[in-house]
């Protein structure tokens, strides 16, 4: 988890949210819906962008997850993806921007370069209902510029 | 006057909303967040029948549970509680936060369970053995307001909560003298804000100190005087934390009746009490559905178009408990003539209580679906005295000049440019070119339309419809209290008294300070006082907070710049007229090179009282409450009072296209100008708007709380069931600002936050019908899903004996 190893006996039907947010007390990762729709509890697992409602506990065990706690920049301050979600105003009421930023990491995993379409498609599973979803996905193409600068 | 020129430090400028930080590094603090030592978890029962007598409720078996610290029932709460306070004062209706007697909507809570854990909770919640006598169930208002619907309270002898008719004006005789009349029944289906953080409250019971401290996810007026009438304490025995993170509200995060059970859990058990509603439990039992509204409008004009007068019906469905939702019927009259000169109007409100969840406030309060008529009636009647839409409106609208601008409701309009930003609208959209796009794209067949539709946003909340509506509630305060200090360091201080969900208040209240000491705003903290150490608040509804915490905000400031300058005064012995704060420093006009700096003023007035002019106090703090900038009087015996205190105004020119083998309407572009005068935060403004029209679309196309019309079961129970639209659904948006600023505020800040949603539901309604024109299709009804749409083009061509 964001690097450390955790061992911890959990009850089967434990979702993963709940143990990262309760057992873990790593309350970045937020619960929505509970049926994998809005997508506020996306969380990377071995990289990849995963509904944590929608997973048990268990099913993580000997995996690598990451959080919105675990994006940090490399100097420790804030990851360029969260940079440009702060200068663009991708974020209102901030419950939907945990998930949108892991989810918008996935992608930019992927895809360094999307186009608007693409990053629209990347976020679709992510809902947030301050927004408008403008200033998001400006945010993202943003991050991706910073990064294709940067390279 | 463009007050928008005037060059501000920091208002108007880009500067990153501080709040943004916490939320992207994971640091938010949100209600369901807490964790306090002991705490114990709330899950409750549903009922499962929209009508039915309650027999019994046991919940013997539950407390049986291993882990199960209590549970309770209806009639603990009819025992230990007061019921909900319900703002028509009807006199029969008790709302409990559990069922008592009756259950009147499916999900209606019947017991709660307090548990170690939420699983345990929810494990023993299943053991609640129920028993229910079904009775038949009514789900449409107006089928509710027949003699022989089933009466969801008997007591009140009728469904009818509230009625009243209001005229304003000559309405007959601009009926009679018209040349057209154009008469048309709308439907505006359910639904709601819908946040991602569904309602989260927790609570403990400080034996120690007799007081009940709460946590919650709230936005909502009088909620620690509605929670302490409940619960039988004293105001004072409460203290609301307003540092608590609200994810997402739109005027929907009330949850009293969540917060009453929670308190009351709270000191039963002696053990700090939580309740995160899950998904399920908002969508059906938390009361948190917007209006429902059957219209009957009617429109008098001249043959040229001139609109002489306006009749509109609302009968809105209340759901089982008719709370503060009534008064969503009130607001619009605020603003019932929209931008036009409307001579007479006429108003008749039903207010319909059925077994349907309780309605709550809605981004708008109700606005939002009174100009989705007025607007459709505008196209209506463009078709039928044969005048272009854009040039009926440009006829009617009210003019620049003739501002200050009364209303036949009693409300004066404080400034606006309205033929200015359709201007702005249409140059932005290239409506010329769009124009084009359109006949060439038909020509091809594909059903392409635009809209265009406008809107008038009041902002402040002088929410004198409690008034109107109920004449016993008699209350003309709306105030707004910030405290600003500068501690004996010199770094500064402000204090607001409520909670905020994605506003970005702290901002806002930070570059007004800032703006008026000439300090950078990011060095300002800005905190939320809870309940007990905070100052009279009317919560951030109604768009007011630019407007009525920022002008708090502003003159708060400008109390210390005038302390320094007396300090300054006594201190050079220079008349306080010749002085100036500029900056940080006090300055002398007639001769610049004599001042005072920041330190020393700080210095003196924290540290040295022999250097402080006589009966001035230590220190450098200054409290402003603010009374809403105009009104502040009763209604009149005909209803007609002053509402909202600032009017924005706003354009949308959304392009759809529409699928004719399934009905499916996609937008295109969309296209907006708009104005609420001085912005203070460019990026919060668009955010906001960009916002509302995604609440817009929502309403337009997609979100509908479904019933089941025989058994009052409820059927959008998911957010697979109900559509919210993700960022496939929701095009980008073009901006066009324009400003027309206050002559009531002192930056000539309006409201913003809820234009949006009020305009883009006509605008995009505008848009479909545009797209079927060839067809004579009419819309009258929202939202305009695949199906509705698919049935309205089999009709059409039916009709056509295609």
């Amino acid at each position: 988890m964001n690097g450390v190893e955790y061992v911890r006996m959990v009850e089967p039907r434990r979702l993963l949210v709940d143990f990262l947010r309760q057992d873990l007390g790593l309350t970045g990762t937020h619960v929505g819906c509970e049926h994998g729709v809005c997508g506020a509890c996306t969380v990377l697992l071995d990289g990849l962008a995963v509904r944590s409602c929608l997973m048990l506990a268990i099913q993580a065990e000997g995996h690598e997850l990451r959080t919105v706690e675990g994006l940090a920049g490399e100097d420790g301050g804030v990851h360029p993806l969260q940079e440009a979600f702060w200068e663009n105003h991708g974020v209102q009421c901030g419950y939907c921007t945990p998930g949108m930023l892991m989810a918008a990491y996935g992608l930019l995993r992927e895809n360094p370069a999307p186009t608007e379409q693409e990053i629209r498609e990347a976020l679709a599973g992510n809902l947030c209902r301050c927004t408008g979803y403008h200033q998001i996905v400006r945010s993202v193409q943003d991050a991706a510029e910073r990064a294709g600068v940067a390279r | 006057m463009n007050l928008a020129k005037q060059s501000f430090q920091y208002v108007s400028r880009k500067l990153r909303p501080r709040e943004d930080y916490r939320f992207l590094t994971g640091k938010g603090r949100f209600a369901g967040d807490l964790v306090l030592p002991k705490m114990v978890h709330v899950a409750l029962v549903g009922s499962t029948h929209a009508h039915a007598r309650l027999l019994s409720v046991d919940v013997s078996r539950a407390l049986a549970h291993p882990g199960v610290v209590a549970a309770v029932t209806g009639e603990d709460l009819r025992r230990d509680t007061n019921p909900i306070p319900n703002y028509l004062e009807t006199p029969t209706i008790r709302e409990y936060p559990l069922a008592v007697d009756k259950v009147r909507y499916v999900g209606e809570w019947v017991a709660a369970i307090i548990a170690t854990d939420r699983y345990v909770a929810e494990d023993a919640a299943e053991l609640v053995d129920v028993e229910y006598d079904p009775l038949p169930a009514v789900i449409d208002a107006e089928k509710a307001i027949k003699p022989d619907s089933p009466l969801v309270h008997e007591g009140e002898g009728s469904n009818v909560a509230w009625h009243r008719r209001f005229v304003w004006g000559p309405v007959e005789e601009d009926f009679a003298g018209a040349d057209v009349v154009i008469r048309q029944r709308f439907r505006w289906r359910r639904h709601s804000g819908v946040p991602i953080e569904t309602f989260a409250v927790s609570a403990e019971w400080d034996e120690g100190t007799s007081l009940l401290n709460v946590w919650a996810s709230i936005q909502m007026p009088q909620f620690e005087e509605q929670l302490a009438h409940a619960l039988r304490l004293p105001v004072n025995s409460i203290r609301v934390f307003h540092d608590v993170d609200v994810g997402g509200s739109y005027g929907t995060k009330r949850g009293i009746k969540h917060s009453i059970l929670v308190g009351y859990l709270a000191r039963l058990s002696a053990r700090p009490v939580q309740l995160v509603e899950d998904r399920l439990e908002y969508m059906r039992g938390g009361g948190a559905h917007g209006p429902d509204r059957v219209f009957y409008a009617e429109l008098a004009a001249s043959r040229e178009g001139l609109i002489k007068s306006f009749r509109l019906k609302t009968i809105d469905d209340n759901g089982a408990f008719p709370g503060r939702s009534p008064m969503q019927m009130g607001k619009p009259l605020g603003a019932i003539v929209g931008p036009y000169r409307i001579n007479s109007v006429e108003y008749e409100g039903v207010a319909v209580t059925t077994n349907k969840t309780p309605q709550i406030a809605f981004r708008g309060f109700g606005q939002s679906p009174t100009n989705f008529v007025l607007e459709r009636m505008v196209d209506r009647l463009s078709k039928e005295v044969k005048v272009e839409r854009i040039e009926l409106r440009r006829r009617n609208y009210i003019h620049p000049e003739e501002f200050p601008y009364a209303i036949p409701s009693g409300t004066t309009y404080d400034s606006g440019d309205y033929p200015e930003v359709l201007r702005k609208a249409l140059e932005s959209a290239d409506f010329p070119a769009l124009l084009r796009f359109q006949a060439e794209a038909r020509e091809r067949g594909r059903l392409i339309g635009i809209g265009v539709s406008g809107c008038v946003e009041p902002g402040g909340g002088n929410a004198m419809f409690l008034s109107l509506l109920n004449p016993k509630n008699e209350v003309t305060t709306f105030p707004e209290g910030v405290l600003v200090k500068i501690d004996a360091t010199g770094t500064v201080s402000a204090q607001i008294s409520f909670s905020s969900a994605g506003q970005s208040h702290e901002t806002m209240i930070a570059m007004i300070v800032g703006e008026q000491l000439g300090v950078h705003p990011d060095k300002i903290r800005v905190l939320h006082a809870d309940s007990l150490s905070g100052l009279p608040t009317q919560t951030p509804v109604a768009s007011r907070m630019a407007i009525v915490a920022g002008t708090a905000a502003y003159h708060a400031a400008g109390k210390l710049k005038a302390k320094m300058v007396r300090i300054a005064a006594h201190n050079l012995r220079i008349p306080e007229d010749d002085l100036e704060y500029r900056q940080g420093k006090v300055i002398c006009r007639s001769n610049p090179k004599v001042e005072m700096g920041w330190d020393q003023l700080v210095r003196i007035a924290h540290k040295q009282f022999h250097r402080l002019p006589i009966s001035e106090e230590p220190g450098l703090q200054a409290i402003h409450v603010q009374q809403v900038p105009s009104g502040g009087k009763l209604p009149t015996d005909d209803g007609r009072v002053h509402m909202y205190p600032c009017y924005s105004f706003s354009v949308h020119i959304p392009v759809v296209e529409v699928d004719p083998e399934t009905g499916l309407v996609k937008i295109l572009r969309y296209y907006v100008a708009h104005d609420c005068g001085t912005v203070i935060n460019p990026d919060v403004v668009d955010g906001m708007v960009i916002g509302g029209i995604g609440h817009g679309i929502g309403a337009a196309l997609y979100e509908e709380f479904v019933y089941d019309e025989e058994t009052g079961q409820f059927l959008s129970q998911s957010l697979m069931d109900y559509l919210l639209p993700s960022a496939l659904e929701i095009p980008p948006v073009e901006l066009t600002a324009h400003c027309t600023p206050s002559p009531l505020t002192p930056l000539g800040q309006k409201g913003v936050g809820e234009g949006g949603y009020m305009t883009a539901p006509a605008a995009v309604a505008s848009a479909v019908e545009d797209a079927l024109s060839g067809l004579g299709v009419t819309i009258t009804e929202l939202p305009m899903t695949p199906d509705r749409v698919f049935r309205l083009l089999e009709s059409a061509q039916t009709h056509k004996g295609v």
